[in-house]
């Protein structure tokens, strides 16, 4: 057997860490999706009317549309009628601090390694966690809010600041979007709401953390992050959900608005359940992210690394409207057994001297399948409009498969687009260099995805970045032949 | 410490090594030269553990024990390097990155605590001036966009680093002007002690005026046909490799 082979033998018998599930009672819809069921979350959530009736509108709109199928993935029909669209953990009364919260939820996100008392304490990070539907528990709120920076959930940010999301939900992905944008917003549980003020630069990473718990459950969380005027932010999210044998639905809707002058970081690191190695179980995650650069000289950067999911289908993009606006897209995506991505994003270019830069790492092996589909669109009135795509593949032996699909409109001959596309195999005379060293090959495979990936783990808040180059690790964990 | 006992090696069914045997002590300096295609490199990557060579007969004891029982890694955590004739690129993995990732496995394979930053950087100052390596080359991407000369000498200062019992130096004249030929050879010979010894594989006599052995093998058709000192390098240098070959396939 060739060392690809064995390499490839273990890596397909690397078992789910996040792989299991906590017992609690929950509070949950009853199965299946109509008009009912959505005045029952609402009522639940105890929404105003006005939300309801957008909600209703989504859903009919939502009715009368077809599954997209050009994604290059495959995967059975999901049936909406037999998922429950809402979880909540039963609790008596709602807490009031962190130290009222169920010490069970609390000891997930242990589990998860994201204490919240210890990030509250140590690292001087904001989490919002989000266990299947209902936002746990938020911290920093009180410093934040001495900013005037909003930071909570998405229900309780539908009472405490309805105008707020009155004026922008659905101003960046418009609930008759697509398919699965219409179903959130139709459905939507919760989520996180972000709001920076004008001139205000938010002091730390806020960041959310997400965990699909009960069985049959659709997780469709609705994220909001407006950054006013001249103000900056970075947001963290990350993913996890318990192995389960039936797919999961996770079908979330990020929307981003920066004002003139302003800045918004969006970083994900996603190991939602994968399946199994024979592609039983798994989410399917059927994500909208889309962030708009409403004033001149504003800047979003996407940076994700995706490593979980049966199947990805996801593309956060940039609306450049602004004139000298930049939009910045940097992925790193692990397929590995089962696994089928198809990920990229889109940059549509409107305001003038507007600057995209696309930086995208996909890495497959056992018989994944890997596909990068990226948008680089230049309006009329886009004059020197810039982009720039590096589009680069990493293969682990020879059962799978890595796709580019890279989608060009050009409105506006001043615009300059450049593209480039690399294909590569984890060589074996890169493995016995480093075992000539006196690296197992183990280190030596994380080491040389690592460095593969480099660019977009830069980009990574510090945190991060460690934790990412240890999922990398360990979703490689076992390649020893 | 090294001895090798009738190896026969073969890649992809094609017999490459058919009986080798030698015996390196410390301290010494074993030079391997031969014609193209006799077999030098596959001695060099046969005792390194490549994959793609299948060792047939024979076997090699290192320090007591068994070398080819051993896992690659485990070959080099025992203490054997192989500078390499044509080093690996590994794009966007630093030379002090890969550096630390390879001592600190040696030192756990031989019950020492990992080296920390600080003490890591000391230590990597110190082996610096020993190749004259410079330190904005090892913050590059290891081997990534190095000349000749860099890749070669960046070999000889992971040497230096790794502090190997055996060293095999493959070819690592070849591609290098005589600057680069000169620092890397000084690099080799500070390196060397009464506990250490080197197997130089080479084609020319040119790398044995720097680095000066105490043995001169030649290799033709996968057996070392003729032994002797440093004086049979000079010979080859005026007389080539014909004549071996004719007394050997006369004698066949």
């Amino acid at each position: 057997m060739s060392k690809d082979n064995q390499i490839l033998e273990e890596f397909t018998s690397k078992e789910y860490e996040h792989g299991w599930s906590v017992n609690y009672e929950a509070d949950e819809a009853p199965l299946g999706l109509n008009e009912e069921i959505i005045r029952w979350i609402s009522a639940k959530k105890e929404e105003p009317q006005w939300l309801l009736d957008w909600r209703l509108k989504a859903f009919r709109a939502w009715e009368a549309m077809e599954e997209p199928e050009w994604a290059n993935v495959t995967y059975p029909k999901v049936d909406f009628q037999k998922l429950r669209y809402y979880s909540a953990p039963k609790q008596t009364k709602k807490p009031k601090s962190l130290d009222e919260i169920d010490p069970e939820l609390l000891a997930i996100y242990e589990r998860l390694g994201i204490s919240l008392n210890e990030q509250k304490r140590l690292q001087g990070i904001a989490v919002d966690a989000v266990l299947d539907s209902v936002s746990v528990a938020t911290t920093f709120k009180g410093t934040l809010a001495k900013l005037g920076i909003v930071f909570c959930s998405f229900s309780e940010a539908v009472k405490e600041h309805p105008e707020l999301v009155k004026k922008y939900l659905g101003s960046v992905v418009p609930m008759t979007d697509n398919y699965y944008a219409a179903l959130n917003s139709a459905v939507f549980s919760d989520g996180s709401f972000c709001y920076i003020p004008k001139g205000v630069r938010c002091p730390m990473e806020l960041s959310t953390y997400f965990r699909i718990n009960a069985a049959n459950t659709g997780q469709f969380e609705r994220t909001l992050i407006v950054a006013e005027d001249e103000s900056y932010v970075s947001y963290l999210e990350g993913c996890t959900a318990p192995q389960r044998d039936e797919n999961q639905l996770h079908a979330a809707v990020v929307e981003i608005y920066a004002g003139a002058h302003a800045e918004v970081k969006y970083s994900t690191v996603q190991n939602w359940f994968p399946g199994d190695k024979d592609g039983k179980g798994g989410i399917y995650n059927f994500v909208t992210k889309r962030g708009i650069c409403a004033g001149d000289h504003s800047k979003i950067s996407w940076t994700q690394v995706e490593t979980g999911s049966a199947v990805t289908w996801k593309y956060p993009s940039c609306i450049l409207k602004g004139d000298n606006s930049i939009g910045e897209f940097y992925s790193v995506a692990v397929t590995n057994n089962m696994q089928q991505a198809d990920t990229g994003t889109k940059m549509i270019h409107i305001g003038k001297n507007t600057k995209s830069r696309i930086v995208s790492k996909g890495i497959s092996a056992g018989k994944s399948q890997n596909s990068y589909r990226g948008q680089v669109q230049v309006m009329k009135r886009a004059s020197n409009a810039r982009n720039f795509s590096q589009c680069d593949s990493l293969l682990m032996g020879d059962r799978c498969g890595a796709h580019t699909f890279p989608y060009i409109d050009i409105q506006n001959p001043s615009a300059k687009v450049e593209h480039e596309a690399t294909t590569s195999k984890i060589g074996e005379d890169q493995i016995f260099y480093c075992n000539q060293r006196g690296i197992s090959t183990e280190d030596a495979v994380a080491l040389i995805v690592n460095g593969y990936a480099k660019e977009v783990l830069n980009q990574l808040p510090m945190e991060f970045a460690v934790e990412a180059q240890k999922l990398l690790a360990l979703t490689l964990e076992g390649s020893v032949g | 410490m090294l001895t090798i006992k009738n190896l026969h090696a073969a890649v992809e069914g094609t017999p490459i090594l058919r009986g080798i045997n030698l015996e390196v002590k410390p301290g010494e300096v074993h030079a391997i030269m031969g014609p193209n295609g006799s077999g030098k490199s596959t001695l060099a990557s046969v005792l390194a553990g490549r994959e793609e060579y299948e060792v047939t007969e024979g076997e090699v004891i290192f320090k007591g024990k068994d070398l080819l029982d051993l896992a690659p890694e485990d070959r080099a955590r025992e203490g054997v390097f192989l500078a390499f004739q044509y080093p690996v690129e590994i794009p966007g993995v630093s030379s002090t990155n890969f550096l630390r990732t390879a001592l600190n496995q040696v030192r756990e394979y031989r019950g020492q605590e990992p080296l920390d930053a600080v003490k890591f950087l000391s230590l990597m100052k110190e082996k610096m001036k020993l190749v004259e390596i410079d330190q904005k080359l090892l913050s590059r991407s290891l081997n990534e966009g190095f000349s000749g000369g860099e890749k070669k000498r960046n070999e000889i200062f992971q040497m230096a680093m790794l502090e190997p019992t055996l060293s095999i130096l493959d070819e690592t004249d070849s591609g290098l002007d005589i600057d680069a030929l000169r620092i890397v050879s000084n690099g080799v010979n500070k390196l060397k002690s009464a506990d250490t010894a080197t197997i130089v594989v080479t084609h020319y006599q040119r790398l044995l005026e720097y680095i000066v052995p105490d043995y001169v093998h030649v290799l033709y058709k996968g057996q070392i046909v003729k032994s002797g000192t440093k004086d049979l390098a000079l010979e080859l240098e005026a007389k080539g490799y014909d004549w071996i070959k004719e007394e050997v396939d006369a004698a066949v």
